[in-house]
């Protein structure tokens, strides 16, 4: 993707994870507490910013740089996946079916202006500007594992806000038991779509409680900036405990519905993506295993990473699926 | 110069450095000289373009063949023996990152692979089954092995359509690519049986009217 130069983030700009590990360190080591990791943008990223950086949370602009917190609660040991890897390997069809067609092609999408709409049962129906979607919402950096169903691996700072948030604005009924997502459908921003690769367009589905989980992120942001392109601008999930094909980019719709939805990947080949695609090591991808997976931008030699339940977050989602057999709702 | 000592110094040479030109990319970028590297998955990448080679070169070993006809350059088939070769290194190349960075050399998830994933035995066997025509490549083997050189040889259209499978089965829902591979095959297997279907009609004796 070409972008502007001034928008373009050289590799110098980007926080070395020792540097930001460093950081988190020494402010402990200060005395600080949580609420000192809480505050605006106070890192090496910070120096590089307007001294406007600093103005209190609230209506973002999309051209400048997001104003967001670190969530403390979701930081990581593992070293962050660089920049360049989590902006050039991206499995996004709607560009093309190689890793490298989103970024070299993505620059047709048109990111703004940008509206969602948000439909079936519940109370906000109706379209919204992405402005009026972010604007009572404050966005904040969570560090999250993000794994996907080709047995590769990313660690990724995101910049959002729960999901459960935006749904209770939306104020589903009674009868919503799932939500129902859309990827923009527009062959003119998304030349992979003028192929019927894919039965367009894109959607995904959550149980209404997973949607409502607070790990379950919407985004608009990656390593301090808006989302690039290729990455689902302006506005997309991220599931953290799932599959990265759950995570769909560029939303255009919400849909609460009773029925759960007939999701894309799910719908092409039911054998190989299930419905709810949670991570799990023990239940094999009919062409490969999930055992392991392979970490991006550690090395060609570097020994793969044993896969964890639920894509390491079992501790705060495995009672979502209690009692269910895992096997057989993959 | 006569035709002998013109691919011997010339051509031979030229065809050996382009089929030694993706290794040598491939090294380069692994080794990650001046700005080259693998990108983000190098193990995948180096793996799939292995693979990829193997099957090119599959692919132009068997263009040979028609290639003498159309061109009328029967002094092609001289280059057969080394494009073979080539492709049978790469798929051999390709089997070994498959075993050490995917595997990580257990065998016991060799096995598990194999019986859990047919593209992976199909994979298998295509390159087993290259061994037996790499290993009787020699002319020492062909003198020796005389008539059954050329049957055993016929294995290779075998190996064409298993690799082929094992390409096909890997791909998630962009088909074009292994679409074009199995269009070419079509055309280069198609071409071999018109031609035999040609031969034998010629050759056969005029048919007697069968008597009422």
């Amino acid at each position: 993707m070409r972008r502007p130069r001034s928008l373009r983030i050289l590799p110098s700009q980007i926080t070395a994870p020792e540097v930001f590990h460093d950081r988190r360190r020494v402010l402990a080591a200060l005395g600080f507490g949580a609420a000192a990791l809480a505050v605006s943008v106070s890192d090496a990223r910070a120096a590089a910013m307007p001294s406007g950086a600093q103005a209190p949370v609230g209506r973002q602009v999309r051209s400048g740089t997001p104003r967001f917190t670190r969530n403390a609660a979701y930081r990581s040991a593992e070293p962050l996946t660089p920049f360049d890897d989590v902006t050039s390997y991206n499995n996004f069809y709607e560009f093309g079916p190689d890793k490298s067609d989103p970024k070299a092609r993505a620059a047709s999408l048109l990111a703004e202006p940008w509206s969602v709409e948000f439909a079936g049962e519940c109370e906000l129906r109706g379209r919204l500007t992405l402005e009026d979607v972010l604007k009572p919402h404050a966005l904040e950096e969570r560090i999250y594992r993000f794994r996907c169903v080709e047995a590769w691996s990313m660690v990724v700072p995101w910049l959002g806000f729960p999901l459960a948030d935006l749904i209770r604005r939306a104020n589903p009924t009674s009868r919503a038991k799932y939500v129902e997502f859309t990827t923009l459908h527009d062959p003119k921003q998304m030349p992979g779509q003028r192929t019927a690769i894919l039965d367009w367009p894109y959607v995904e589905g959550l149980r209404i409680d997973e949607a409502m989980h607070p790990l379950t992120l919407l985004v608009v942001g990656v390593y301090g900036q808006w989302l690039p392109n290729q990455n689902g601008a302006p506005l997309r999930l991220i599931v953290p405990w799932k599959y990265g094909f759950k995570s769909i980019k560029s939303i255009v719709r919400f849909r609460f519905v009773e029925r759960e939805p007939r999701t894309t990947w799910n719908v092409m080949a039911p054998d190989e993506y299930g419905f709810y695609a949670n991570v799990n090591p023990q239940v094999d991808h009919p062409r490969w295993s999930q055992a392991r997976e392979r970490r991006l931008g550690s090395g060609l030699f570097a020994p793969r990473i044993e896969t964890l339940p639920f894509n390491g977050y079992a501790e705060a989602v495995a009672t979502l699926y209690r009692g269910m057999d895992l096997r057989r709702y993959y | 110069m006569s035709v002998e000592q013109r691919y011997r110094w010339i051509y031979k040479p030229l065809v050996a450095a382009a089929c030694l030109a993706p290794l040598a990319w491939l090294t380069a970028r692994a080794a990650a000289v001046g700005d080259l590297s693998l990108g983000p998955d190098p193990s995948r990448e180096l793996l799939h373009s292995l693979g990829r080679t193997a099957l090119n070169l599959l692919w132009v070993t068997l263009v040979v063949s028609p290639a003498r006809q159309w061109l009328r350059a029967p002094q092609l088939l001289r280059l057969r023996r080394m494009l073979g070769l080539f492709a049978f290194g790469y798929a051999a190349l390709h089997f070994l990152v498959y075993a050490a960075l995917e595997l990580e050399l257990d065998p016991g998830r060799l096995g598990s692979e194999l019986a859990k994933r047919p593209y992976i035995l199909i994979g298998s066997l295509a390159l087993l089954g290259m061994l037996p025509l790499a290993l009787t490549s020699t002319s020492a083997m062909m003198r020796r092995l005389g008539r059954q050189w050329q049957r055993l040889h016929r294995l290779v259209y075998a190996v064409a359509v298993l690799a082929l499978w094992h390409f096909w089965w890997q791909t998630r829902a962009a088909l074009r690519e292994p679409l074009l591979y199995a269009l070419i095959l079509a055309v280069l297997l198609g071409w071999r049986l018109w031609q035999r279907a040609r031969v034998t009609s010629k050759s056969a004796p005029a048919r007697v009217p069968e008597r009422t």
